[in-house]
């Protein structure tokens, strides 16, 4: 029995190693299903965004399926699609990525989930990443999601769920990310 | 769906989000209790780097990518095994490596430090891992380099790495130290690690079976990411 390698902050530097080139666009014209821009902030337990973070999404495919081994559902693959992307943020600390919306995945025991991405964040003064995941806004499944549910306050609740916009027929969802204060996200220990 | 879930992150093994020493963390980490999530397949899946194809000298720190010109300093070769926590290799898994350079200055426009910038050196690279969870990359040895956390902070030498594993749940950042550096035990962020053993594990060793006469030293750093127990009644039949 061995026992895990500790983790480290990414430091201020991270750029050098892992987003010199930017790997945010994850879906392409053929790909299938709906293409959506998700972007958002992360702020600091002062409120303000932070410039120095790093965001790694992974999700399933249209059709609910995940580029995986494990995932053995008869689903379709869709060639196109790895389901993973990263991003650092811009000029005015937004991270941002082109992806389509995931369908479906399976839960436990039987049930569904509702469509979500899984999310992961790094930055400089975090010494281990923290994990969150995205939901949409208008999706009525996030009734009967057991991970949602899960979340007992409804305000704490609200802070996995990516509000809906429309801007020159693009569909943009906003998520953004407190990592302290009043409105701190949600965070899995899984 | 069979869930065969990874073990929980061993939270004795990792810093927590807060750390009084390393002032940054303290408005960075977030501070209520974790939710804990039974896993499920969005957690047990994730990105497999394993079909990348890396581009010849993407494991060869000490030339520089295009113009293939030198960089300065002590060259130094690292090995390792990723492995899980039993001791199961993790083959053909990607490991991202940056770093700073001989001088401890890094490659980046924010890095102030008044230390020479060589432009033979960019401090990136990346490699896999072999089907024995075995990976080797060459590289120059990094210097320490001030930083502004606490009165003549100075960062000892190390390397970032960037591992994922074979699922979301494994994924891992992490920096390695070098044997005998006197500015570790002053570091916070080393020592933000809760354990003694913890510690010990992000220390790298001398391998003079790795060294290479008229070249090189070597150094090894083994790396372990969450396993994944099996217990009888989630085995398939």
């Amino acid at each position: 029995m061995r026992q895990e390698t500790p983790s480290q902050t990414v430091g201020p530097f991270y750029a050098i190693g892992l987003t010199r080139e930017p790997m945010n666009v994850m879906a392409r014209d053929e790909t299938e299903g709906q293409k959506i821009r998700i972007e958002g902030q992360v702020f600091d337990g002062d409120g303000a965004a932070i410039p120095d973070v790093m965001v790694e999404i992974w999700q399933a495919n249209a059709y609910g399926r995940y580029h995986h081994p494990d995932d053995t559902q008869e689903k379709p693959l869709d060639p196109t699609f790895s389901g993973w992307g990263r991003s650092a943020t811009d000029e005015k600390c937004f991270y941002s990525f082109e992806t389509i919306k995931p369908g479906s995945v399976p839960g436990n025991d039987g049930t569904v989930q509702a469509p979500h991405i899984n999310l992961c964040i790094f930055a400089r003064g975090m010494l281990v990443h923290a994990f969150t995941r995205i939901y949409f806004a208008d999706e009525p499944d996030n009734e009967s999601d057991p991970v949602l549910q899960s979340v007992k306050s409804k305000a704490r609740r609200k802070t996995l769920i990516a509000t809906r916009a429309e801007h020159d027929g693009k569909v943009i969802y906003r998520f953004d990310i407190h990592l302290q204060g009043e409105n701190e996200t949600v965070f899995f220990d899984m | 769906m069979n869930i065969k879930p990874y073990n929980p992150r061993d939270w004795k093994s990792h810093p927590p989000y807060s750390f009084k020493a390393y002032g940054s963390s303290v408005k960075r980490g977030p501070l209520k209790k974790l939710l804990p999530l039974k896993q499920t397949l969005s957690e047990i899946t994730g990105p497999l780097f394993s079909a990348i194809k890396l581009k010849p000298g993407e494991n060869d720190l000490t030339h520089h990518p295009e113009t293939g010109k030198e960089a300065l300093g002590e060259r130094i070769i690292m090995v390792g095994r990723v492995l899980d926590e039993d001791e199961r290799p993790v083959p053909n898994t990607l490991i991202e490596i940056w770093q700073a350079n001989a001088a401890g200055r890094y490659h980046h426009p924010i890095d102030q430090h008044n230390a020479p910038l060589d432009p033979n050196f960019i401090g990136a690279g990346r490699c896999l891992t072999n089907e024995k969870g075995e990976y080797r990359y060459l590289t120059i040895k990094p210097g320490p380099y001030p930083w502004l956390n606490h009165p003549n902070a100075w960062r000892p030498a190390h390397i970032h790495l960037s591992l994922f594993g074979p699922a979301f749940v494994t994924r891992l950042v992490t920096q390695f130290y070098f044997p005998g550096d006197p500015l570790i035990p002053l570091d916070p962020i080393f020592n933000s690690v809760p354990t003694k053993s913890g510690r010990e594990r992000l220390m790298a060793s001398y391998a003079h079976d790795v060294s290479e006469a008229q070249f090189a030293l070597g150094y090894r750093f083994d790396i372990v990411l969450r396993g994944r127990k099996a217990t009888p009644f989630e085995e398939p039949s």
